[in-house]
């Protein structure tokens, strides 16, 4: 029982990064409805901004409080990962709006491609594996036999909170109703005097500034390098087209459902390293008989 | 309308005589080694490159794994030479394995070609996406083929002289299918798919056989490939793969035969041209620290850049006369000159 009780903890620790990524996939698929392969490196380079600042700020200033380069960690990391989000969008996908859909798609992918190559053939970062610095006291606490650290609940919490607020964003502020109009009706939103393009710049940059909060707390718990951008990402994207893309409560349900997919596949398969086998096949088998996911609703195409 | 003789066989003639070039060029050492290789994988990604512009340029689905097709046949053809045949008859049994794993592959086709009928556009993308991360996650848990750590013991048996055939087979049967019934059909569904199935296009046997015959081709390039470096593993078939073969599509063009050999000739020259432009400027200037990773960089950049600015590619919507039916079927090619006339693309209505 303590096994599956542990076990589930650390679903819900991987799960709620999957889920803060897999928002941004499914607000841009929302409001711009184009896949935007290039997220999961985006999310890669959240966490060497996170990096590289925490390394620099701790080597700087001595005794500084856990919290606050925490959250000066989390909030450099948000702010440049959403400015690189915006500067990608302007260049690379603005001009492809009237383009087919796949031109965008492609180019996503090379955005993706680009990103990732450029970290690994650049010498100052490069394919080694790194360690974000302590940012929090790790302490471990054993509650009847189930081990909890500090990292596990500040994953934890952090992520509920930033869905929280990212849900009440879209339900309840103009920015949100203006992303829902443009979702709903993208010809008729400009019509009502809706800023398309600056909403358009302001989704990715939400999007990115939550994958970088994704980004800070993963780098506090597992080793960074250029390549993970492909594997979390993939994993997020799954996540959000399992819970239905476009679907924003969708992808925090699709997050935890495949941090129980890859938590869980070593418990009843021989190795964990069928878990991308177990993934993929059921994003698969999704697409096949229900591609709208979980909370997604079929759409007629009108011909 | 009668065609001379020599109007009507030039091209097989040239072709046939070329032939025993590839053969005997390497072996006097006009060609050396290094640009025998060069020419063998231009060989191979011209057949990767038809075979994926069949299904995105000219039925306009959008696959982005066949890199996956390749792996099969990859797979499939290398353990038939190293274990099933025996060793001596390896070079005579050589082109049944490769037919083999393009049959291997052409089957899997049929795993993304039914998806195909319900989806299209981006989620058709995605399926085909998992399917090449699922061929690659099922070949690192195969532990006798060597999962993660690959396969080898391959003679060299892709000689240029067979890269050579496989060519230009490839691109007579590319050309035969794009001007028959079926790849008319496969024209029309990609300007719609709707429109297409009410004038009684088989839309689905049409993709069915799109997607089987291009896996098919793709798997073959795969046997190939791994018989040209007699070591496979299953990350040499990963989505940046895929996405050299899309570069080399949407360089060349999308439905142009012409544009896909123009396409995989320069991308394949340009990378390895870039390999020793790299090495002289690292030695020039070590301080930019530039490697040979650089050249992975190249890549994607170019295939955004192309995207912007060049959507079409080289050759995109055009066809070179030699690969037209223009003195067999003079009246198909007219028909032909039609449809690439009325072809544009399909602008989607956007904000």
């Amino acid at each position: 029982m303590e096994f599956y009780i542990q076990q589930t903890l650390n679903a819900l620790q991987v799960g709620s990064v999957y889920a803060l990524i897999a928002l941004g996939y499914t607000m841009v698929y929302g409001v711009l409805t184009m896949i935007n392969f290039a997220h999961g490196d985006i999310f890669m380079v959240s966490t060497y901004i996170a990096f590289f600042f925490s390394t620099a700020i701790l080597g700087a200033v001595a005794n500084l409080s856990p919290i606050i380069v925490f959250v000066a960690t989390l909030l450099t990391a948000m702010f440049g990962t959403a400015l690189l989000a915006v500067i990608i969008e302007r260049l690379a996908y603005k001009p492809l709006r009237t383009a087919p859909r796949i031109s965008a798609v492609i180019t996503a992918l090379g955005v993706g491609l680009f990103l990732e190559n450029f970290m690994v053939a650049f010498k100052p970062i490069g394919p080694a594996p790194r360690f974000l610095p302590p940012l929090i006291p790790v302490v471990n606490y054993t509650i009847a036999g189930v081990t909890v650290s500090t990292i596990q609940v500040a994953i934890i919490v952090v992520s509920a909170l930033v869905m929280l607020l990212l849900d009440t964003i879209v339900r309840r502020t103009m920015v949100g109703i203006a992303m829902r109009a443009i979702s709903w009706d993208k010809f008729t939103a400009p019509l009502m005097g809706v800023p398309v393009d600056r909403i358009i710049s302001l989704t990715f940059a939400l999007g990115a500034s939550i994958a970088a909060v994704g980004g800070t707390l993963y780098g506090m718990a597992y080793t960074i390098d250029p390549y993970m951008g492909i594997r979390i990402g993939w994993w997020a994207f799954i996540s959000a087209v399992v819970g239905g893309i476009g679907n924003i409560r969708g992808a925090m349900i699709g997050g935890f459902i495949l941090g129980f997919v890859e938590i869980f596949t070593p418990v009843f398969l021989p190795a964990s390293t069928y878990r991308d086998f177990v993934a993929f096949s059921l994003l698969l088998v999704l697409l096949i008989f229900r591609p709208t996911g979980i909370l997604g609703r079929p759409v007629a195409q009108k011909v | 309308m009668k065609t001379s003789l020599w109007k009507r066989w030039r091209l097989p003639i040239i072709l046939l005589a070329a032939f025993p070039l590839t053969i005997v060029l390497p072996q006097v050492g006009i060609i050396d080694p290094y640009v025998e290789l060069v020419l063998k994988f231009i060989g191979i990604n011209i057949m990767l490159t038809i075979g994926l512009n069949l299904v995105n340029g000219y039925m306009g689905e959008f696959s982005v794994g066949h890199a996956g097709f390749m792996a099969i046949g990859a797979y499939v053809a290398s353990i038939l030479t190293v274990w099933v045949f025996p060793p001596e008859a390896g070079p005579l049994l050589f082109p049944v394995a490769l037919i083999a794993g393009g049959i291997a592959a052409g089957l899997t086709g049929l795993v993304v070609a039914f998806p195909s009928f319900r989806t299209r556009g981006d989620y058709l993308a995605i399926v085909t996406l998992a399917f090449n991360m699922i061929v690659k996650s099922v070949l690192e848990n195969i532990d006798p083929i060597g999962g993660p750590r690959g396969f080898m013991g391959m003679d060299k048996l892709s000689s240029l002289a067979w890269i050579y055939v496989w060519v230009v087979l490839t691109v007579f049967l590319a050309r035969n299918f794009v001007f028959s019934n079926f790849g008319r059909g496969a024209l029309s569904i990609r300007e719609d798919e709707t429109a297409s199935g009410l004038v009684s296009v088989n839309t689905r046997q049409v993709k069915v056989l799109t997607f089987v015959f291009s896996a098919f081709l793709t798997g073959m390039a795969g046997g190939l490939f791994a018989h040209v470096l007699q070591f496979i593993n299953p990350r040499s078939f990963d989505i940046l793969k895929s996405t050299q073969i899309l570069v080399m599509v949407y360089l060349g063009g999308i439905g142009s035969l012409g544009g896909s050999i123009l396409g995989a000739t320069i991308f394949t020259v340009v990378l390895e041209g870039l390999r020793t432009v790299l090495q002289q400027l690292d030695a020039a200037f070590p301080l930019l620290g530039l490697s040979q990773e650089w050249r992975q960089v190249i890549a994607p950049l170019l295939l955004i850049l192309l995207m912007l600015y060049r959507p079409r590619g080289i050759m995109g919507l055009r066809e070179f006369r030699f690969l037209t039916p223009h003195d067999e079927q003079p009246e198909a090619l007219e028909e032909y000159k039609k449809q690439v006339q009325i072809v544009t693309p399909a602008k989607e209505a956007s904000l």
